[in-house]
Parts: C-alpha cells; sequence; structure tokens
C-alpha cells in the first residue's frame, strides 16, 4: 500500500510508546495496575477506573478477524480492493487494520480466522501494524 | 425536559434540495431559517435563541440579523439538531429564552462555501484508523455490518430489502431525489462501494437545508400552524473511532438516547404511529429499530422484509426515502426531524393516516453520537 504523507500517524506524548514499539517489531498494549483491565489505544490512565499507574507490555501479536469491510473505491495512493478490518486480540482489545498476504475477497477473509501481526514500515518513523493469516494452531 | 411544555411552531427545509450551487453553505442556513420564519409569522426580531452545527451561531446570529440571549454550537455530526432541539427545550423550560430558531444548511454536493473537516493525523482516529486506507464514511460507518450479519444471522438481501422499501416510500415524495421503483437484485447489479454495500446502500450526496423554530406549548396555539409537541428528548456520545465501538451489533449510544427519550416521554413502542431512523447506510435503520426496542436483537431484517416499515406496515419508518433516496448532505437528522413534523401536521407526501406520534432517532458520526426526539400533534 503506497503512502500519503497526509493519512500518516503524528505521534504525541501519549502515544510515542506505541510508534517506537512497532518500528522495532513489537505490538505494545497497556494494562491498569489497579484493575488490570487491558487497553488501546494508548493513554497515560484506565479508561475503566482512571488510574494513571498503567505498565505498557509486548502482546502476543495474535488475534481474529472480527469485521472488515473491502474497499472499492480507493484514494488514489492506494491499489483497489483492500480491506480494512477490525482485528480483535487474544488481550481483548480490538485495533483497525489491514489483512495482507492474503486475497482480498469475501471468500479468503472469514470472519474469525485466527490471524497474527506483521510490521509495515512505511516510512523511517512510522511502522504500521497490520496482520495477516495465522501460519499455526492459532486457535483465537 | 417536561413531557410537552415545549412545540414546534415553524418548520421548513430549503426552497430546493438537490443541487443548489447558486448558494453557498450559510444561505442554505438563512434560505431554510426565513422559510420556517415566514411558516410561523414571525421575524429575526421575535427570535431570542440560535442553534446550529457546521457553522457558528455567531455567523448566523450576523447573518439573519438576530440578537439572542441563548446560543447553542453542539457539533457531534448528523444528529446536532436533535440534541439542539433537545437544549433548547431545556433552555426555554428554564426561562433562558422564549423562541429558538435551529438551522441547518449544507452543500455537501456543490461545496459552495463549505469547507472540508480535513485529517487531525495526531488525533486517536488519525493515528490509529485512518492510515490504514479509511476514507470517509463509505469504509468506516459500514465495518461493524459483517459482524452483525454473522451473529444475528442478517442476510444480503435483508440488507438490501431496507433500500428497496425505502425507494417505495420516496417514489410518493414529489421531492425525493431518486423515485424509481427497485428491487434487491437491483441492488446487488449496483456498483460495489465497500463490501458488502452496494452504491445503493449508500446514502445520496446532495444540498439543502432546513431550520425548526420552538417555543413553549402555551404560546403555541396562537400560531397558524398544528403545534407539533415535544414529549421525549434523549441524547449520548459513544466514541469518534468505529474500531473501538463497544459491540458491533448494537449502539450504545442508539439505547441511552433512546431509553431516556421513552422514559421521558412516558409512552410504549405500541404508541408509536411512525418512526423515522436516520439512514447514512442500509444497516442503520436494523441498528436503529432493534437498540430502540421495537423489535428484538436479531429481529430487524424480518420485521422490514415482512413489510412492518412499508407503505400500509404497522410502523411506517423513514416515508420521506430517507438518506437513500430522498435526499442526504452530510448531516442528515434535519431532514428526518422534518418529515416527523410533516407527519404530525398530516401534510406529509406520503401521510400516514391518523399518525399522532412520531419517533424521529438520529446518529453523528459513525455510531458515534445519538439522540432521540417523541413528538406529538396533541396536546398535552
Amino acid at each position: 500500500m503506497a503512502v500519503n504523507p497526509k493519512t500518516l500517524p503524528k505521534p504525541t506524548p501519549e502515544t510515542q510508546h506505541f510508534w517506537e514499539g512497532s518500528r522495532v517489531g513489537q505490538l505494545l498494549l497497556q494494562q491498569c495496575d489497579s484493575c488490570q483491565h487491558i487497553y488501546f489505544p494508548p493513554r497515560p490512565f484506565c479508561p475503566d477506573c482512571a488510574s494513571r499507574s498503567v505498565t505498557i507490555f509486548q502482546a502476543s501479536g495474535k488475534g481474529r478477524l472480527y469485521s472488515y469491510i473491502i474497499n472499492h473505491r480507493p484514494p488514489r495512493w492506494i491499489e483497489a480492493p483492500y480491506s480494512i478490518a477490525v482485528v480483535e486480540l487474544d488481550e481483548g482489545p480490538r485495533m483497525m487494520s489491514n489483512i495482507v498476504e492474503v486475497e482480498q475477497t469475501p471468500e479468503a477473509l472469514i470472519l474469525d480466522m485466527p490471524l497474527e501481526v506483521v510490521f509495515d514500515a512505511v516510512t523511517d518513523d512510522i511502522t504500521l501494524v497490520k496482520f495477516k493469516p495465522a501460519s499455526t494452531g492459532n486457535e483465537a | 425536559m417536561k413531557s410537552g411544555s415545549i412545540a414546534i411552531v415553524g418548520a421548513a427545509e430549503t426552497t430546493e434540495l438537490g443541487k443548489i450551487p447558486n448558494m453557498s453553505q450559510i444561505q442554505l442556513h438563512a434560505d431554510a431559517a426565513l422559510n420556517a420564519m415566514s411558516d410561523c409569522g414571525l421575524k429575526p426580531k421575535d427570535i431570542d435563541g440560535i442553534a446550529c452545527a457546521a457553522e457558528w451561531p455567531t455567523d448566523l446570529a450576523h447573518y439573519l440579523g438576530i440578537t439572542p440571549s441563548w446560543v447553542d454550537g453542539t457539533m457531534v455530526g448528523g444528529c446536532s439538531f436533535m440534541i439542539h432541539l433537545r437544549h433548547a427545550a431545556a433552555a426555554i423550560n428554564e426561562g433562558l429564552c422564549t423562541t429558538v430558531l435551529i438551522t441547518h444548511g449544507e452543500s455537501g454536493r456543490s461545496w459552495i462555501g463549505s469547507k472540508a473537516m480535513g485529517n487531525n493525523q495526531a488525533s486517536l482516529g488519525g493515528q490509529f484508523e485512518i492510515p490504514y486506507g479509511c476514507l470517509g464514511p463509505p469504509t468506516l460507518f459500514t465495518i461493524p455490518v459483517l459482524r452483525y450479519m454473522k451473529d444475528r444471522g442478517l442476510s444480503h438481501e435483508q440488507l438490501a430489502n431496507v433500500a428497496v422499501v425505502q425507494r417505495e416510500w420516496a417514489s410518493m415524495n414529489p421531492r425525493a431525489t431518486h423515485r424509481e421503483p427497485i428491487t434487491v437484485e437491483d441492488v446487488f447489479a449496483s456498483k460495489m462501494i465497500a463490501y458488502p454495500f452496494h452504491i445503493l446502500e449508500c446514502c445520496l450526496v446532495t444540498d439543502g437545508g432546513g431550520a425548526l423554530i420552538l417555543t413553549t406549548a402555551e404560546r403555541a396555539r396562537d400560531f397558524p400552524n398544528q403545534p407539533v409537541y415535544i414529549l421525549g428528548t434523549g441524547e449520548s456520545v459513544e466514541t469518534p473511532m468505529i474500531s473501538q465501538m463497544q459491540d458491533f451489533t448494537s449502539s450504545k449510544a442508539f439505547k441511552v438516547s433512546g431509553q431516556t427519550a421513552f422514559r421521558e416521554a412516558g409512552i410504549s413502542h405500541s404508541d408509536v404511529d411512525h418512526l423515522m431512523v436516520y439512514d447514512a447506510f442500509a444497516h442503520l435503520p436494523i441498528y436503529g429499530l432493534e437498540d430502540l426496542g421495537f423489535v428484538k436483537p436479531g429481529e430487524a431484517g424480518d420485521f422490514i422484509w415482512e413489510r412492518n416499515t412499508a407503505p400500509g406496515g404497522s410502523l411506517p419508518m423513514n416515508t420521506n426515502g430517507g438518506g437513500l433516496s430522498y435526499m442526504h448532505s452530510g448531516m442528515y437528522g434535519m431532514y428526518a426531524l422534518q418529515e416527523s413534523v410533516r407527519q404530525m401536521r398530516g401534510i406529509a407526501p406520503a401521510q400516514v393516516k391518523d399518525a399522532s406520534t412520531s419517533v424521529c432517532h438520529g446518529v453523528g458520526g459513525m455510531f458515534g453520537a445519538s439522540s432521540t426526539i417523541i413528538m406529538s400533534n396533541e396536546a398535552p
């Protein structure tokens, strides 16, 4: 997928760790030290109990295909059709992504199929977190 | 709000709908406002409260020559006008103002005097959704539906049928953009936009506007038109990110807003004669019917298929043809409100016979916000 600089993420102080992680091949989540809630997207406090004591940890990178669309009206910098998907991570949170290394068709993209993370370095600074069908025995 | 204490006394859309290249966005607001003032015989000096979205209330007050003692610029997307109505009712009851004008105008097709909102690359959506090739509502609002279809057993035919039934209503409406009847096969044969959504399952892109004028129910009797009383109102918001919506088969904001409005109105679902559910895409009436409690989870597809919401059905829904066939300038909520008012006044092109209670339900953003207004033509 080609890149338009106007649609790239601009990290903030609260999300910097996530983008530093993805650049070195780590999908980072946060867990509340008080109530153990695991959440995404990044915030320096727990959205369930408001505790500021939270720990950043590396997720397994495994998940399942929760829902998606296949876009047939692409912006000019992307080749269509392509999937825009929501992935439910094994740790619980959901995140937007693309499903890659698989045909972009309803027949190939089956809801609840197991997925694993891949890292797409779209620029020197930004690596997007994407997913592909799991290679082995991931019972999501 | 106190149920039945406030009434809509003036209501109108822009003179034209559809393609209006000879008017800027602020003039669309003004065109609708002038029509609504003329509808109830008021002048700008009679208005002491204003609310609008997309334009600043400041711009509107200056443009129309209004000096308000109450303003509201709440902007949460397409249901903002329903929320304005709720806030206005509370403000009038609190004595902050007596006569409120709510306007909407949007040059959604011609883009005269309006500007795109743009992508905030540092927002959470800008960082964690947009980079994946998301390009506006067709690639975002649509995402939950495959999960709904799998979990609740909705078929592609039932999704397409939402557009088919609404076109039946539109065929009775001379102001509707599309009036030719369509079939499920026509929907399937239309251009794929974002699987599973074909273009006939996506809303129109048009220019237009609308305006409402509210005052106390007591004063409403002195105006020329049938007053439309506000029985109940609700509002809520959930998330600006569709990927973070808690339940992909149900909108939390819909439920909070709907339950609040029904509780306030003190009515049951069997009292409802007419329903509007904001339909930016074909799945929204399905979520709306279920989250408002008209049917149980998973039943809405069958309910529409069995023609309950079609002409002659027990719960006529989206009787102007909806955003799918009537018009949709980007923020559709005002047009849903206008159709509810027409039905309560008994002047709708596809008038529901003897209708006395209407529920008007809106969405803002991509399931991000919601508001519900319940109206009646019977004096409290």
